[in-house]
């Protein structure tokens, strides 16, 4: 910024030497621009090398041109270079945030998995054993029944044998009765009771 | 005198002030100065006072030319000539302002005055030689110097660098100068001729329409002008600050 307000000291001086040769003659150097001039202007010279309003423009230029200077260095640059630096932490910290829920969600799918196979070979454990228990069930069951069908088969057994044994009985009895009234009809008088059933009982033993 | 295409560039004083016998009025210069300061910091200002995180229209024009030169001048001059950011964001602002404020019809164009843009090259320059000394002392030197040249044709490289070093605050005041000065005269001239030939009656509004298409076209031209004059202000003084910044590092 110095080095502008130095130049305002001694560019008037400068412009002056050149300015010189063109204030004589007014308008006469200038006709190298082109312009038709009008000679109803005060000076005569063109406008923008009439070296008598450079001191004003470079005082206003120092000014106005400082001050913008200080203003786009003090509040403006860091006010937009702040909204910028914001938004690109933002955009960096979203796209982190981003990141960590991905990871987070990958972790998340893993146990989910690592859960459900876990809880595939426990089903399958559950249904091996219940399908176990069920087979050892239905083996004591069927022993069970079983037995008790050889008890009842036994007790049946037995008591076909003693209805068996009652009815051999009864057979002799009834021997005897019949030989009785086949021998009294045959000699016509009573045989003793005892005779017959020795008879009887040697038939029997006999036959057998 | 309304047709005078020079009296646009004309200084009228507004608040006369004389110190030591020198002119220091506030004349309409002055107060297109201030304009334009106004304007530019009261544009930066404003559009950013929302502050969002997403940026209306305003904050994204600000934000854009923020950008815009900052990018320029890291291309320019790397990343240790971002501390001339605050400096080459004023000039451009300063001088696109300046140069679209002079777009409106009766406004006088600060860009237009051959003192200002010389002093505000001379500032470029000035910044370049005082910082490149400061920084790097007799070693700045080497800025005249470029490397791989042979010995013979070493001294007349070197004294065309120093030509062309010394050229740059002319080329650069110049050119700014020139081109703002030359195209509202152009303007100027052909809206004059709008004017006088419509004057002449059925046959003269006839053939005004030629110029008036013309006027058309340089008033599109002339805002083009305007940013780009700008622009190429921006880009040269950031290819001067990396002079200083990196000495014989062509």
């Amino acid at each position: 910024m110095f080095v502008t307000s130095a130049f305002a000291q001694t560019a008037p001086e400068a412009t002056e030497t050149h300015e010189a040769p063109g204030a004589a003659p007014a308008g006469e150097v200038h006709t190298e621009t082109g312009v038709p001039h009008d000679d109803a202007h005060a000076t005569g010279v063109f406008p923008p090398f009439d070296a008598s309003t450079y001191p004003s423009q470079l005082l206003w230029l120092v000014i106005t041109f400082g001050l913008f200077y200080l203003l786009m260095k003090k509040v403006l640059v860091p006010r937009v270079g702040g909204i910028l630096e914001q938004r690109h932490d933002r955009i960096a910290q979203d796209l982190d945030e981003a990141a960590r829920l991905k990871t987070e969600a990958d972790v998340a799918v893993e146990t989910y998995e690592r859960e459900l196979a876990a809880a595939r070979s426990k089903a399958h454990t559950i249904g091996e054993t219940a399908r176990e228990a069920a087979k050892s069930k239905a083996a004591v069951d069927r022993a069970a029944i079983e037995a008790e069908l050889a008890q009842k088969l036994s007790a049946a057994e037995t008591r076909i044998g003693e209805i068996k044994a009652q009815a051999f009985a009864q057979v002799g009895a009834i021997a005897e009765e019949t030989a009785t009234a086949i021998v009294d009809q045959l000699i016509g008088s009573k045989a003793s009771a005892d005779d017959i059933k020795t008879a009887i009982a040697a038939a029997s033993s006999k036959g057998a | 005198m309304a047709n005078d295409p020079t009296h646009q560039f004309q200084i009228s004083k507004i608040v006369p002030i004389e110190i030591g016998g020198m002119d220091f009025s506030f004349t309409n210069a002055s107060l297109f100065m201030v304009a334009t300061v106004a304007c530019a910091a009261g544009f930066l200002y404003f559009a950013t006072s929302q502050r969002g995180l997403i940026p209306g229209r305003a904050q994204s024009v600000a934000e854009m030319s923020y950008e815009f030169i900052a990018g320029m001048l890291r291309e320019g001059a790397g990343n240790s000539g971002m501390k001339f950011f605050p400096m080459v964001f004023t000039l451009f602002m300063f001088v696109l302002t300046a140069n679209l404020l002079g777009m409106f019809p009766y406004f006088f164009t600060v860009t237009s005055q051959i003192i200002v843009t010389f002093a505000l090259a001379l500032f470029v320059i000035g910044t370049v030689l005082v910082y490149g000394f400061y920084k790097h002392g007799f070693h700045f030197l080497n800025v005249f110097v470029p490397s791989g040249v042979p010995g013979i044709l070493l001294p007349l490289v070197v004294a065309i660098e120093i030509i062309s070093f010394l050229s740059r605050p002319i080329s650069l005041s110049v050119r700014l100068f020139a081109n703002m000065l030359a195209g509202h005269i152009t303007l100027k001239v052909f809206s004059g001729f709008v004017a006088s030939l419509g004057a002449l009656g059925a046959l003269g509004i006839g053939g005004a329409i030629l110029p008036l298409i013309m006027t058309v076209a340089l008033t599109g031209l002339e805002f083009l002008v305007a940013f780009l004059q700008a622009y190429v202000f921006a880009v040269l003084t950031c290819m001067y600050l990396n002079d200083a910044v990196h000495p014989g590092g062509h």
